[in-house]
């Protein structure tokens, strides 16, 4: 798993690869490579075995069998949505759309061989790949705490058993007791889930334990959609939320996962439960392909396609593409570009210009439901915002109701759109 | 102005509820219990989009709505309807007054599998308003004049050439990609509303009532904001070929 010399050279050789990178028309099906199954992965595998009729060979490198979303996981933590509708399996997509689902983690690149190689002990040929990866953790961005410490403080920002913990520890929390959340640094990952996430533990909180208080220590100035929460905040869980920002110490927090206890401003506090959300950098495999520049990996507006290597593509979280936030939804979008742009690279068929779009669904309490959204398209040197909305302070209960019936809708409508 | 009718519909309504013994005719209940001018307000707000009444209306993304009453359900041989609705028209669901109450409060209660993007009207007298409209248009035997500026949907001002632009389905392929993200393709419509199988026209209409914010959802309003004449025909072109 280490960079060897090989994949050291590929990436000082970048620049030459593209250059010669050859047309592979005419070529008796070519074959892509998606690494990840997530929003972005399954779907720019769906859509380019989907709208290729099997001209394109597709294979999608996946290591769970099972995915569950990182979207909606938190309406699990507040009790409003099934641990088991959270969870997708891979079957449609193998079935009714021929893409090779193999189950095994992708471990290296050689991108001068344009061969993929996995724990399994596979080496893949590609002529095109797609690394939609997700995120990892930047080691040592909250002191006190790594990967190790995650099941007595869990991130539960990549869903599954994460969750799962979470969720059972604040419905055992003590009664009184503080639940603390460490907030992470921009960029990251869902730019309303942390505040998401406090609303529907305050939520459960304030039917099970109405006296527990919730702490955020939080590195930003302001956040996602801040004049929302903090306005629901005050009329659903008065009192039961505070919030250090980085004027406070929120900044610069220890942890301390044996002792259960936080450390702010100099400052040692015990708490009962705590949620780490760390500082965040591409999926590991994003940098072992030598696509990174810094924690994130470099993309042109037009297609998403690597500015390190035109064979390759990134999309979703572990991109950096400019101003969309990184979410299933903008990782969805971002797909349906590469696969034109792809089908188009492989077959020829006609290329159509990028359109992207996103839009976040925040629960606060029940039935107040409130989004976020923008539509972007590419600009000269990264993907820019062409307009936006956003829902407003005041709005009546029935809109605010109608908003969360809609986010279920699109739950449904973009799990059908990834995953067939 | 407002006031007055109100107060006078709710009186009768009292005095209908502790004098009548027996239920009054259903022509008698609809108009006693709503007044037709505020149905026919609500009837714009809510269901002008998809269904026409009065002269010249005809089946659109809903079916016409002349002779509502006492029509059984799904029984317009020209209309597909859902298969939901037409199982209960098989099972003789008819429209009475009880039958459009129920199904104005709550379509999916009443008809599982309905494809009525309707939430429901939750608010009583609203909806006696709007069932006094619909009765005013039942009586006759088809296309009522007195009716006919309801026979148009709040339409956006659009010209011919763009109504008749020929859309291109492989294009319009493309651009449903962003619409797929949302609205699924198999027209399941829990939440979010079907698009699939939409006369091409309807659809035309209804992007570019949210490009010209008469449609008020903030999102369609920015999908559509960015579409021109071209991508929504495209768009309606292919729509239209799923679901058949």
């Amino acid at each position: 798993m280490t960079l060897n010399r090989r994949l050291f050279l590929a990436s000082a050789t970048a620049v030459t690869a593209t250059l010669a990178a050859p047309a592979v028309l005419g070529q008796a099906r070519p074959r892509v490579i998606v690494i990840g199954g997530g929003a972005g992965g399954a779907t720019a595998a769906r859509y380019i075995a989907k709208d290729s009729d099997g001209a394109i060979d597709v294979t999608l490198i996946e290591p769970t069998r099972q995915y569950y979303t990182c979207f909606f996981s938190n309406l699990y933590l507040g009790g409003f949505w099934e641990y088991e509708n959270l969870g997708h399996s891979y079957g449609t997509l193998a079935a009714e759309y021929g893409i090779n689902v193999l189950h095994d983690w992708a471990v290296g690149v050689d991108r001068d061989a344009k061969t993929v190689s996995t724990a399994g002990g596979h080496t893949l040929p590609y002529d095109r790949l797609i690394v939609a990866p997700g995120i990892d953790f930047i080691e040592g961005s909250v002191p006190g705490w790594d990967v190790s410490a995650q099941d007595v403080m869990p991130h539960a920002y990549k869903a599954g058993s994460q969750t799962q913990l979470l969720k059972h520890q604040v419905e055992s929390m003590r009664e009184g007791g503080t639940f603390a959340m460490v907030a992470p640094p921009n960029p990251y990952r869902c730019p309303p889930g942390p505040y998401e996430r406090v609303s529907m533990v305050a939520h459960v909180l304030s039917q099970r334990n109405p006296t527990a208080k919730i702490l955020v220590l939080d590195p930003k100035e302001s956040f996602s959609k801040q004049g929302l929460f903090e306005e629901g905040w005050a009329r659903h869980y008065s009192g039961m939320i505070e919030r250090i920002g980085p004027d406070f110490g929120g900044d610069a927090v220890e942890v301390r996962p044996d002792s259960m206890e936080i450390v702010v401003d100099g400052e040692v506090q015990a708490v009962d439960v705590c949620n780490v959300i760390p500082a965040q950098k591409a999926g590991r495999i994003a940098e072992l392909a030598g696509l990174t520049d810094g924690n994130w990996a470099p993309v042109t507006p037009t297609d998403m396609r690597s500015r390190l290597d035109e064979a390759c593509f990134v999309l979703g979280d572990a991109s950096a593409q400019g101003a969309m936030p990184k979410s299933g939804f903008s990782a969805n979008s971002q797909a349906k570009v590469v696969a034109n742009a792809v089908r188009a690279d492989l077959t020829g068929s006609r290329l159509f210009p990028a359109r992207y779009s996103n839009t976040c669904w925040s629960l606060i309490a029940p039935e107040d439901g409130v989004k976020v959204g923008a539509s972007y398209e590419p600009g000269a040197d990264q993907i820019e915002s062409v307009s936006s909305f956003v829902s407003q302070v005041g709005e009546d209960a029935d809109l605010r109701r109608r908003t969360y019936e809609e986010s279920i809708g699109w739950y449904e409508g973009i799990c059908a759109d990834i995953f067939g | 102005m407002i006031q007055a009718p109100r107060v006078l519909a709710l009186a009768t309504l009292l005095a209908g509820a502790f004098a009548a013994p027996a239920l009054p005719q259903a022509a008698d209940r609809a108009e006693a219990l709503g007044d037709p001018a505020r149905g026919l307000a609500l009837y714009r707000r809510d269901c002008a989009f998809c269904h026409q009444i009065g002269e010249e209306a005809q089946n659109a993304v809903g079916p016409h709505l002349n002779r509502i009453f006492d029509r059984g359900a799904g029984a317009l041989e020209d209309f597909r309807y859902s298969a939901g609705l037409a199982r209960m028209g098989d099972d003789g669901l008819t429209w009475t007054y009880e039958t459009l109450d129920a199904y104005l409060a709550n379509p999916r209660a009443l008809v599982s599998g309905t494809r009525m993007s309707y939430r429901g009207l939750r608010d009583e007298q609203g909806r006696h308003d709007l069932i006094a409209f619909l009765r005013a248009n039942s009586d006759q035997p088809q296309n009522i004049p007195e009716s006919a500026p309801t026979a148009l949907p709040r339409q956006p001002d659009l010209s011919a050439e763009v109504l008749a632009l020929e859309g291109d389905e492989e294009y319009g392929e493309y651009l449903a990609a962003e619409c797929t993200t949302c609205h699924q393709r198999s027209g399941a419509d829990a939440g979010i509303p079907a698009i699939v199988g939409w006369p091409p026209q309807d659809f035309v209409v209804a992007m570019h009532a949210y490009k010209q914010g008469l449609r008020p959802h903030p999102v369609m309003q920015m999908m559509a904001g960015r579409l021109d004449d071209e991508q929504i025909a495209a768009l309606a072109a292919y729509f239209a070929t799923l679901g058949e």
